[in-house]
């Protein structure tokens, strides 16, 4: 079984759902990133989404925006990122890595390098935000010959067939995007995500993550009640541009505690 | 001739455009595409836009014989087709005409566009103040500073300018912002590319609204000289003014068509915007085509004297057709720009726009080696009054 499918196997088997921040490697400088994901896994993160910083994050509102050109500031690379996921499991060995960007860096490196470097740097998925599945195919086909899963977004636009084509390719998890917009904008309806998920349900195998929109433990504990996952993003990175190298592994573990009690909590 | 029927249904020519986008916006471009392909078949549909194209931006557009500028280069005759004389002063006006008016079928409400000289943001306010549609355009924040001109001339035709601060602040982070406003508030928001890139259907739909260019010279140039021309030249941004005219060509096979990039300060600086003569393939804004992009991945930043073609990507249908040959692509100076702008002001009372300049500048220079009944036709895109202040700049005066 995959580290991540054995992830989620130990989370249901204990009725628990999985904390999955995300933050972009090398924000604010690239020795932050693997005490930063340490400090995350001590906080209580489940799995940990590794950022890999992109000149033109179309799909980013302006906290990730700004995350990014930090990180590109020290010419922080998919490889650099790798280094940083391979030093991670020098320590680590259980938790999940998974790597989030864009698709022009793995294009640049080619697939099949992309896919042995991840593995050797013990990544466990890959979401690329702008290869939705008919245009990934090939890569889908690499990562998998490497062990590594592919997520995939979902969105509140995406058609039943849609749905069903992303539970055809989709190993790992999903993730369902459940606002309108880019990272980091406005506000979450939980009676609709429970509608969407309940949908998503029916058509994909794998466990459902939420994600976009957030912020606090009050909505981690309201989404976490109706999905699988719940992927906190713009939140973390926040704290970490806040924060700064000094103080951004205790605040990011901070946030954990914070969303990781709230999700724990029996009843109201 | 051969048929030529690219994009495929998935938006794709060989292993260029397609749709690389997150999943929040498939819907919306499935949505377009369906309502574009159902319209570029509707009589009803093509017989508005044939009337607005004829009554409000004023085509078809001659072509004119260049006699002089032609003695000058001392070879093959130059001929331009001349866009400059459309509404607003620019092929552009051909597609947001088109677009807007599909807006209007999709009852949105609300145009966005991203723009890098203005041109294309003008051309956006002008059709948004004709069909009465709010209008909002993301310009680079470097951009804004630039062009103040073109600023003023959108916020009188009633449009929003927001200036872009992010990554380079220049078009290609106005375009990332026009995509995240799109994402936003795609219920009631159409948005107007300036150019054949961006995510299936527009590399195709910008195309066809530009093609009207070629479908005109198909038919003008036997007219006036009896015959197609040798070849024909286009510079190239992201591609569109070249696109419209070489498309029609394209089936024409003994028409050489010749795509003409920005070189800036010439290849071998790094400092220029010429994606097909110096980049590599991948992803960017939707699309897979060649990029001007570091050993990383990274987007690089671009150059050029004119801000309309300073972008790091091009149209994927111009990767295919240089892969396959049936287009070449070249690099024209800054100066060498200049010097053609000068050249038709002086010998021909045409100002151009220093996009167009760098087509004239290679026609030039390919003319020179060329007979006298040799043709060459030139896509004169638009004409120089914005570029006033960048030139004076350049000869050192400031107006
Ligand atoms: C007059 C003119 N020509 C050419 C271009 C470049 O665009 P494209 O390559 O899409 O035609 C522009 C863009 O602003 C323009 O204003």
């Amino acid at each position: 079984m995959s580290r991540i499918a054995s992830t989620f196997a130990q989370l249901a088997a204990a009725g628990r759902q999985a904390l999955i921040p995300f933050f972009t490697a090398g924000d604010p400088d690239p020795a932050s990133a693997v005490p930063l994901m340490h400090a995350l896994v001590r906080g209580g993160a489940d799995i940990v989404e590794l950022g890999v910083p992109f000149s033109d994050p179309m799909a980013d509102g302006p906290v990730i925006q700004r995350s990014s050109e930090r990180a590109l500031q020290h010419g922080v690379s998919l490889l650099g990122v790798l280094a940083m996921a391979r030093e991670f499991r020098t320590v680590n060995t259980h938790t999940p890595v998974v790597l989030m960007g864009y698709a022009n860096p793995i294009e640049r490196l080619g697939y099949e390098r992309f896919a042995r470097e991840a593995r050797a740097a013990g990544v466990d998925g890959v979401l690329v935000v702008d290869y939705p599945p008919e245009e990934c195919e090939d890569l889908v086909a690499c990562l998998r010959s490497h062990d590594i899963d592919t997520i995939f977004l979902l969105s509140p636009t995406s058609t039943d067939a849609r749905v069903a084509a992303v539970g055809k390719l989709a190993s790992g998890y999903v993730y369902y995007v459940s606002l309108r917009g880019v990272t980091g904008a406005g506000h979450i309806d939980t009676a609709d995500v429970a509608g969407q998920v309940q949908r998503i349900r029916q058509h994909v195998a794998v466990p459902v993550g939420v994600g976009f929109g957030i912020r606090d433990g009050a909505t981690a504990k309201a989404i976490s009640a109706v999905a699988d996952a719940i992927v906190v993003g713009s939140r973390v990175v926040l704290e970490i541009e806040e924060g700064g190298a000094a103080h951004g592994p205790a605040r990011v573990q901070a946030v954990m505690q914070e969303f990781r009690s709230a999700m724990d909590q029996t009843g109201d | 001739m051969k048929l030529y029927d690219l994009p495929d249904a998935r938006g794709h020519f060989g292993p260029y455009g397609g749709t690389f986008v997150a999943e929040t916006l498939i819907a919306a471009l499935d949505n377009l595409r369906e309502n574009y392909l159902r319209l570029k078949d509707d009589p009803a549909f093509q017989a508005e836009l044939a009337y607005e194209l004829a009554h409000y931006v004023g085509r078809p557009s001659p072509i004119y014989h260049a006699r002089r500028l032609t003695e000058k280069a001392g070879g093959a005759q130059i001929y331009l087709k001349r866009e400059d004389l459309n509404h607003t002063g620019a092929h552009k006006v051909n597609s947001t005409v088109g677009m807007a008016m599909v807006a209007r079928h999709m009852g949105k409400k609300r145009v966005i566009a991203e723009t890098g000289a203005g041109q294309h943001g003008v051309a956006s306010a002008t059709v948004a103040a004709r069909y009465g549609m709010e209008c909002v355009v993301y310009m680079g924040a470097e951009d804004v500073k630039r062009q103040a001109q073109n600023v003023y001339r959108m916020k009188l035709l009633g449009a929003t300018v927001v200036p872009v601060s992010s990554g380079s602040r220049t078009l290609k982070d106005a375009l990332n912002e026009a995509m995240r406003d799109w994402v936003t508030n795609v219920q009631d928001t159409f948005y107007i590319i300036g150019t054949v890139a961006g995510p299936h259907p527009y590399p195709m739909m910008v195309r066809d609204f530009n093609s009207v260019v070629g479908k005109e010279c198909v038919l003008q140039m036997p007219e006036m000289v009896g015959r197609q021309p040798d070849a024909v030249l286009a510079c190239v941004g992201g591609g569109s003014n070249a696109m419209g005219i070489f498309h029609p060509y394209i089936p024409h096979e003994s028409v050489r068509l010749i795509g003409v990039e920005a070189g800036g300060d010439g290849i071998n600086t790094g400092r220029h915007s010429a994606s097909l003569s110096a980049g590599t393939p991948g992803v960017l804004h939707g699309n897979r085509t060649y990029l001007l992009q570091d050993e990383n991945g990274q987007i690089i930043e671009t150059h050029s004297i004119s801000a309309g073609l300073d972008y790091p990507g091009v149209g994927p249908e111009h990767a295919w057709l240089k892969d396959t040959g049936r287009a070449e692509y070249v690099a024209v100076t800054d100066e060498e720009a200049l010097t053609a702008f000068h050249d038709l002001c002086r010998l021909e009372g045409i100002i151009p726009a220093l996009e167009s300049s760098h087509a004239l500048a290679q026609a030039m220079k390919m003319a020179a080696h060329m007979d006298p009944e040799q043709i060459l036709l030139v896509n004169l895109s638009g004409r120089g009054d914005k570029d006033m202040a960048t030139v004076a700049a350049h000869m050192g005066m400031t107006l």
